[in-house]
């Protein structure tokens, strides 16, 4: 069988970083091959490449045998190279119909688009993808789960030769996926080559023919599904065995430090108790979306609850603003790391003593040398790499990134440290940086909240944990009892018939 | 409900003209007859087509402050063109203009597409610039009444089925407008350009083309506007419409196109500009001295940018679900 | 990843010296432009170099850097006042209504700092009360504002300003030195110490950077925007003193088109539109430039519309040539 598409020594670097060297990958018609990989693997560069959005530096794409180049999104498109994207990449204001056909209306014999065909066309392409909605109302007003259809729709609209699918499956629910399963089989028996991206290995053994694996921008290997294991893919993927990546100590846990009750909120969340001990991790599982990172901001003010108290320490605390909460000694490490974390334009040093200037500073005036002084302190202890501490923020990789962020909620000595996906999308050193100084945290008694959407994570970190889904507290499980399939059962809602609904 | 709530902004806006009549009309009856209507419509109409270029430039995250310097120069243009060749037939008078300021459109455009220049800032140097150059050509002289041809000064106030010719402009550009705005990929790319510009890359529009197409249209507007404005006044000079681009911003404001991009319809423009053209012709009607005009405008453009980012606020995102739906 | 080669330890503070920075920056660039206008200046005209005479200069620029260095702050923040000649107007308008009760003149200083205040204020509390736009409030304020002017004076002026009052536009401090030359160094150091040696001033680039991560941060970017509001109001305020002072009469259409001279003159100093970087000496230098490429114009004979066209092609140009230059660095490397 001859490859739909193969790309050749692709290599690809963008200042000071260096994405992709020397990939190679084949994608055959009606098969589907996943591609597997860390974040920061350069998955993402490697889908950009195949749809026109970067140039490679060097290498070849071959269409069918034919040398091409793909110098716009445009002419990926056109060449049937088409993509359904991580972030759902579509118009808030625009139509269903419309979004499913942006650059390729139909159009009527004087050039006008044709709204009428347009949404024919449209309503028979959602048939086809599982989805039976109105095409004319605005996408603004569909969950995201609809909106992933409707992506896949648009997909469908064009001739596809290949279909690039980047977590097709993250925001779906049980159902939903199992009509998107059915539809990847369609869409193999029509012929089109598909490359599946996940991080999902039960779905990868599903639906998968063939995987190719990155780790670091090259490409470790690639063969048939039904030849590997999962373990043998783990360990392409981080290029080691998994087992003992966790650095957890064993802390004598003290008295409560932080005792949340009665937290609600009228759309996002209610009903949350717990405590948090000293020297205790804390891990707060649940899908994505479960409601975790709306209630920490709560908790430091970012957002009001409608009800609830928090008592730190035995006091009662009202917190209405960040700076409130990290006054009070509560600080939190978004998950965000470039929206909401790092201020980037701005040098490491600066970075770090933001929330500590009051300290740093006197009456008021910056005082340079003690900010120095400050995040040097920080920033080895993290074991930072940098060329010096006042370049900028934004020139560093995502982990060293994430390393200063963390470093600038902990120079403001807190008590309580809540770390949202701390160890999202950087890379395996930067990770295991992180999580050593987590539990080095934990054993100097700092009490440590950690939400995580991965399983190993939370079990290899966490003392207790908590699981939320859909908003409430779904399961409390201790470090002796902790198993993947409970963590699971609980955020999915998955429950043994007898015990019936839980409250 | 969704349908609904999308036309909102529009129903909103004929609401609040119609009360704004209304209330005129309680104590001045004269001032709601058809003709009083027809001349109020006639009046705005330069706005209105103004409004129209700024709202396509608006859609795609950008902003043109040199409408009205771009008016001033195309508007001057004609004039001279016209008192140095008076037998020039109109058209193509009008077609110059609009030629020209397509062609200081492009610039802004050009500017905004291939340096990446900050459009704010782009149109704030070419406002300046473009005024600028109208004293180069004319050594800071007026042109007068007298010495514009009257071909050239009667095309807009030429009556034809009894409205004049300028009202019958603006309603072909607002056709125009509508139809480009919904029946081709150009419209649609302004709409995809401003709602999400990184999106917009991966469905294989070029953003800063799109850009550069509404600086185009913006300009051309400008170009047609700048005859219309000199031939309706009989004069040009420097000073024409200086301040007015802020009149144009303040109509789209008003109409509900937002200035984060990617919202508002050419309703939402025409009704915006006729709602600022109501209240400067009720102004005097209802004896308050027309220097309140401009007070009473900067109030409303606060009122609608409120209103607008109240209606605009996203809905957050509802995590919780009652125990029934699973 | 990129940076893994690096030595873990031992960060440097910096990397370059103190020397090394201020060299490769905009505003050096700014001051060998500075140097070079006034060494034309002087060679092009003989007048120019009269200490007299530069004294006289200095007035087309200062009262509008004043506004500029508080302009400069809320740019940096990533939002914009384009109110503030309107407040000029307002201001200057209370005064002259002032004048015709018979007010004396430390009343009216008083009058026309307040004006300002609670012109900043109403901006403020639109934009971080209500989480709107600034460009877009600041607009329409531009019209409120100066229409108010209007609605009091209509085509009328005040005049009969008190003579102690024509000191704040007229008076000199010391030999040539102005007051108002006096005020705009004295206001320079002050913005300047603020932005750069403070944490508020600290707090606004992190503002203007990450708005989301400042908030996160502790930051109370709400607070720092409304006081960055109050002071450009204030600024205003200051200037329409000054301003009022010099002309000794006000009309509604005072200082004119003066924020879009204003916003040039901070962006000519290489204060980033988007917000996030920009320094005050380099609006210090950029007010220089444009003072005395108007006022060698002005001797030349050259009419202001003309040096108007500079400044367009000067904002623009100032931010296309680096662009440019880069491009061409690139292809030649390549």
């Amino acid at each position: 069988m001859k490859p739909a598409i193969t790309l050749e020594g692709i290599s690809k670097s963008f200042p000071g970083v260096r994405a992709l060297s020397d990939v190679s990958l084949a994608l055959y018609p009606g098969s589907v091959t996943a591609l597997i990989g860390e974040n920061g693997a350069g998955k993402s560069t490697l889908v950009k490449i195949l749809t026109g959005i970067y140039q490679p530096d060097a290498g070849v794409i071959r269409l069918a045998d034919v040398e091409t180049a793909f110098p716009t999104a445009l002419a990926a498109a056109r060449a049937g190279v088409t993509a359904i994207h991580q972030e759902t990449v579509l118009f808030d204001e625009l139509s269903v119909a419309e979004n499913i056909f942006l650059g390729h209306a139909p159009r009527n014999r004087f050039g006008f688009i044709d709204w009428k065909k347009l949404n024919a066309d449209a309503a028979a392409l959602l048939h086809r993808a599982g989805a039976d909605f109105d095409p004319t109302i605005r996408l603004r007003d569909l969950g995201i789960a609809k909106k992933h259809l409707v992506a896949i729709a648009r997909a469908l609209s064009v001739d596809a030769r290949v279909v690039i699918m980047d977590e097709p499956t993250a925001a779906l629910s049980h159902k939903e996926i199992h009509e998107l399963y059915a539809l990847i089989e369609r869409l193999k028996a029509d012929g089109k080559a598909i490359l599946f991206i996940s991080h999902k290995f039960d779905e990868i053994f599903r639906i998968a023919d063939r995987y190719t694996v990155f780790r670091d921008g090259t490409m470790v290997g690639e063969g048939l599904i039904v030849d590997v294991s999962q373990d043998d893919l783990v360990r392409m993927m981080v290029g080691r065995a998994v087992g003992s990546v966790y650095p957890k100590k064993e802390v004598a846990i003290g008295e409560p430090v932080l005792t949340v009750s009665g937290y609600r909120h009228p759309t996002e969340f209610e009903d949350i108790n717990f405590e948090l001990r000293r020297g205790e991790i804390l891990g707060f599982y649940g899908l994505v979306g479960a409601g975790r990172s709306e209630f920490m901001q709560s908790l430091i003010g970012i957002t009001r609850p409608s009800a609830g108290a928090v008592k730190l320490d035995g006091q009662v605390l009202v917190i209405r603003s960040p700076a409130e909460a990290i006054r009070a000694g509560i600080v939190y490490v978004p998950e965000e790391r470039g929206r909401q974390g790092a201020i980037i334009g701005m040098p490491i040093f600066q970075n770090v003593t933001l929330p500590s200037l009051s300290h740093t500073s006197r009456s008021g005036f910056l005082k340079l040398a003690n900010e120095f002084a400050l995040a040097r302190e920080y920033t080895s202890r993290l074991d930072l790499r940098a060329a010096s501490l006042d370049q900028d923020v934004g020139t560093l990789s995502g982990g060293n990134q994430q390393k200063v962020v963390i470093a600038k909620w902990l120079a403001t000595r807190p008590k309580v440290i809540i770390l949202d996906e701390p160890t999202k999308g950087i890379d395996i050193g930067s990770k295991a940086a992180v999580h050593a100084f987590m539990s080095e945290l934990a054993a100097e008694g700092l009490s440590v909240i950690m939400v995580s959407s991965e399983i190993p994570e939370i079990m290899g970190m966490s003392d207790r944990v908590i699981v939320m889904r859909e908003g409430r507290i779904a399961g409390r499980f201790g470090r002796a009892e902790l198993t993947a399939e409970k963590l699971v059962r609980a955020a999915a809602g998955i429950e043994t018939q007898s015990n019936g609904r839980a409250a | 409900m969704m349908a609904k709530l999308l036309k909102n902004r529009e129903i909103l806006l004929v609401v609040a003209i119609v009360a704004l009549v209304a209330l005129i009309a309680l104590r001045f009856p004269a001032f709601v007859t058809p003709a009083s209507f027809a001349r109020v419509y006639n009046d705005t109409s330069i706005l209105i087509i103004l409004a129209l270029g700024q709202m396509a430039v608006i859609l795609t995250r950008c902003i043109d402050l040199s409408m009205a310097a771009n008016l001033a120069l195309s508007g001057m243009v004609a004039a001279m063109l016209n008192t140095a060749f008076p037998g020039l037939p109109i058209p193509l008078v009008i077609l110059v203009a609009m030629a020209l300021g397509c062609l200081l459109g492009m610039i802004n455009g050009t500017l905004v597409w291939k340096l990446n220049i900050p459009p704010i800032v782009v149109t704030l140097g070419t406002l300046t610039i473009y005024r600028g150059l109208i004293f180069l050509l004319t050594d800071g002289k007026w042109i007068n009444a007298h010495e514009m041809s009257d071909a050239f000064k009667a095309l807009p106030r030429l009556g034809l089925a009894g409205v004049p010719v300028l009202s019958w402009l603006s309603l072909l550009m607002i056709a125009l407008m509508f139809l480009v705005m919904s029946r081709t990929p150009l419209g649609r790319a302004f709409y995809a350009v401003g709602g999400n510009p990184h999106a917009a890359v991966y469905t294989g529009i070029d953003v800063g083309r799109t850009r550069f197409f509404a600086y185009c249209l913006s300009g051309t507007l400008a170009g047609l506007s700048g005859y219309l404005w000199v031939s309706r006044y009989a004069v040009a000079y420097v000073d024409i419409a200086a301040g007015f681009e802020l009149d144009i911003i303040a109509a789209c404001v008003i109409g509900g196109i937002s200035i984060a991009g990617g919202i508002g319809s050419v309703a939402g423009a025409v009704l915006g500009a006729l709602f600022l053209g109501v209240i400067k012709n009720a102004l005097p009607v209802i004896n308050i001295s027309p220097f309140a005009q401009m007070a009473i405008s900067g109030t409303v453009i606060i009122i609608a940018v409120a209103v607008n980012a109240r209606a605009e606020k996203r809905k957050g995102r509802v995590i919780l679900r009652k125990a029934e739906a699973v | 990843m990129t940076d893994a080669h690096l030595s873990p330890r031992n960060i440097p503070d910096r990397l370059q010296g103190r020397g090394a920075r201020i060299l490769k920056s905009w505003e050096s660039l700014l001051l060998v432009v500075a140097i070079a206008i006034f060494l034309g200046n002087s060679l092009a005209s003989p007048y120019f170099l009269d200490p007299w005479n530069l004294s006289d200069a200095t007035f087309n620029f200062t009262e509008k850097a004043m506004i500029a260095f508080a302009m400069a702050l809320v740019i940096i923040s990533g939002e914009i006042d384009l109110s503030v000649a309107s407040i000029i107007a307002l201001a200057s308008t209370a005064m002259g209504y002032a004048v015709q009760l018979g007010v004396d003149t430390p009343a009216l200083v008083a009058i026309g700092l307040g004006v300002g205040l609670i012109c900043g204020m109403v901006n403020g509390l639109l934009i971080t009360g209500l989480g709107l736009p600034s460009i877009v409030v600041t607009i329409g304020t531009m019209s409120l504002f100066r229409g108010l002017s209007f609605i009091v004076l209509g085509d009328q002026a005040f005049t009969g300003y008190p003579e102690s009052f024509a000191w704040f536009g007229q008076g000199y401090f010391w030999w040539v030195f102005s007051f108002e030359f006096t005020l705009f160094v004295l206001l320079a150091v002050i913005y300047g110490v603020l932005l750069h040696k403070t944490n508020f001033g600290r707090a606004v680039y992190a503002i203007g950077n990450n708005q989301t991560a400042a908030l996160f941060s502790g930051v109370r970017v709400a607070r720092v925007k409304f006081i960055l509001f109050l002071l450009t109001g204030l600024m205003a305020g200051l200037a329409s003193i000054c301003l009022t002072s010099r002309l000794g009469s006000t009309r509604p259409s005072i200082a004119l088109g003066w924020e879009l001279e204003v916003v040039t003159m901070v962006v000519l100093g290489g204060v980033n539109i988007l917000g996030g970087s920009g320094t005050i000496p380099g609006v210090v230098l950029a007010a220089l430039i444009m003072g005395m490429v108007t006022f060698g114009f002005g001797l030349l004979n050259v009419p202001g519309i003309v040096m108007s066209i500079f400044i367009g092609l000067l904002l623009i140009s100032v931010i296309a040539l680096p662009i440019l230059w880069q491009r061409a660095r690139r292809r030649l490397a390549h």
